[in-house]
């Protein structure tokens, strides 16, 4: 419990260094202004979303040879912490671009692909609720947790891939594109400041999935009683 | 500085939402704690 307390308070603080790092550290730039200071929430939050489904396809890789529980707890922790990254994704987005687009959204490559990766992960968890029998709920989620997988290299491909409204990378681009320096550290530090917030919650969910199977356990030995 | 606000509204609806799931976990683990502990209880009450 204590460690637990730690590791929040931990998380905490590198959530506002990375908060203050965004807002006043890095310089600004220089065509849209203060309004791309959003840059620092939105592609760290991607970025971990990302991170967060591809830990959920190799636990559901692994629950598909393996069939232990542990892995189906840590998918449909995984896959949870990573709608709630990608939600801030679609809510941040459109924030930035009506100043710098003029609309809140448009039917691009990179925003649909994305939109339909939330979907995707949405539809892992509402298929979850609709499953009574525990196994056969675990398989057939991990099968479609692999599948909904796919989305994730086409919502990082679409803006390389295609033309989009959406700006073109910045990290890992074409030649000539990349950042100043500062806004560079600045876009890493916030990064792994999301990527210990993701740890803490993806625990904290892991730890619900195991006491649902320890409840499982108990009401069973409670009706044989 | 023209959008500061929405700067300023983008992070608190973003931390807004990390904040209202890390709550809804908590939530849902002590409401499924105290289910655990009642079903134990009872279980050993008619042992």
């Amino acid at each position: 419990m204590v460690r637990q307390v730690i590791a929040a308070v931990v998380v905490l603080l590198l959530m506002a260094f990375a908060a203050y790092a965004a807002l006043f550290v890095a310089p600004t730039e220089r065509s849209m202004g203060v309004i791309q200071r959003i840059f620092y929430l939105h592609v760290p939050s991607a970025w971990t979303a990302f991170t967060a489904f591809f830990i959920c396809f190799l636990a559901n890789l692994q629950y598909v040879f393996r069939r232990q529980p542990r892995w189906d707890w840590l998918a449909v922790a995984s896959a949870e912490v990573g709608l709630a990254f990608t939600t801030v994704v679609l809510v941040t987005g459109p924030i930035w671009a009506h100043p710098v687009w003029g609309i809140w959204w448009t039917w691009d490559a990179r925003l649909t692909s994305t939109f339909v990766l939330w979907l995707l992960y949405v539809s892992y968890l509402l298929l979850r609720t609709l499953i009574e029998e525990p196994d056969r709920r675990a398989l057939l989620s991990a099968l479609f947790g692999i599948f909904a997988f796919i989305d994730v290299p086409l919502v990082f491909g679409a803006i390389r891939w295609w033309r989009t409204q959406h700006p073109q990378p910045v990290i890992l681009g074409a030649p000539g594109s990349g950042l100043h320096p500062t806004m560079r550290a600045v876009l890493f530090f916030c990064w792994i400041a999301m990527l210990g917030l993701m740890t803490l919650l993806l625990r904290q969910r892991y730890q619900l999935e195991a006491m649902r199977a320890e409840l499982d356990i108990v009401r069973r030995e409670s009706e044989a009683a | 500085m023209k959008n500061l606000d929405s700067v300023f509204a983008a992070y608190l609806i973003g931390w807004g939402i990390f904040f209202v799931y890390f709550l809804s976990v908590a939530r849902r683990t002590s409401a499924l704690r105290e289910d655990i502990e009642r079903l134990k209880s009872s279980l050993n009450r008619s042992k």
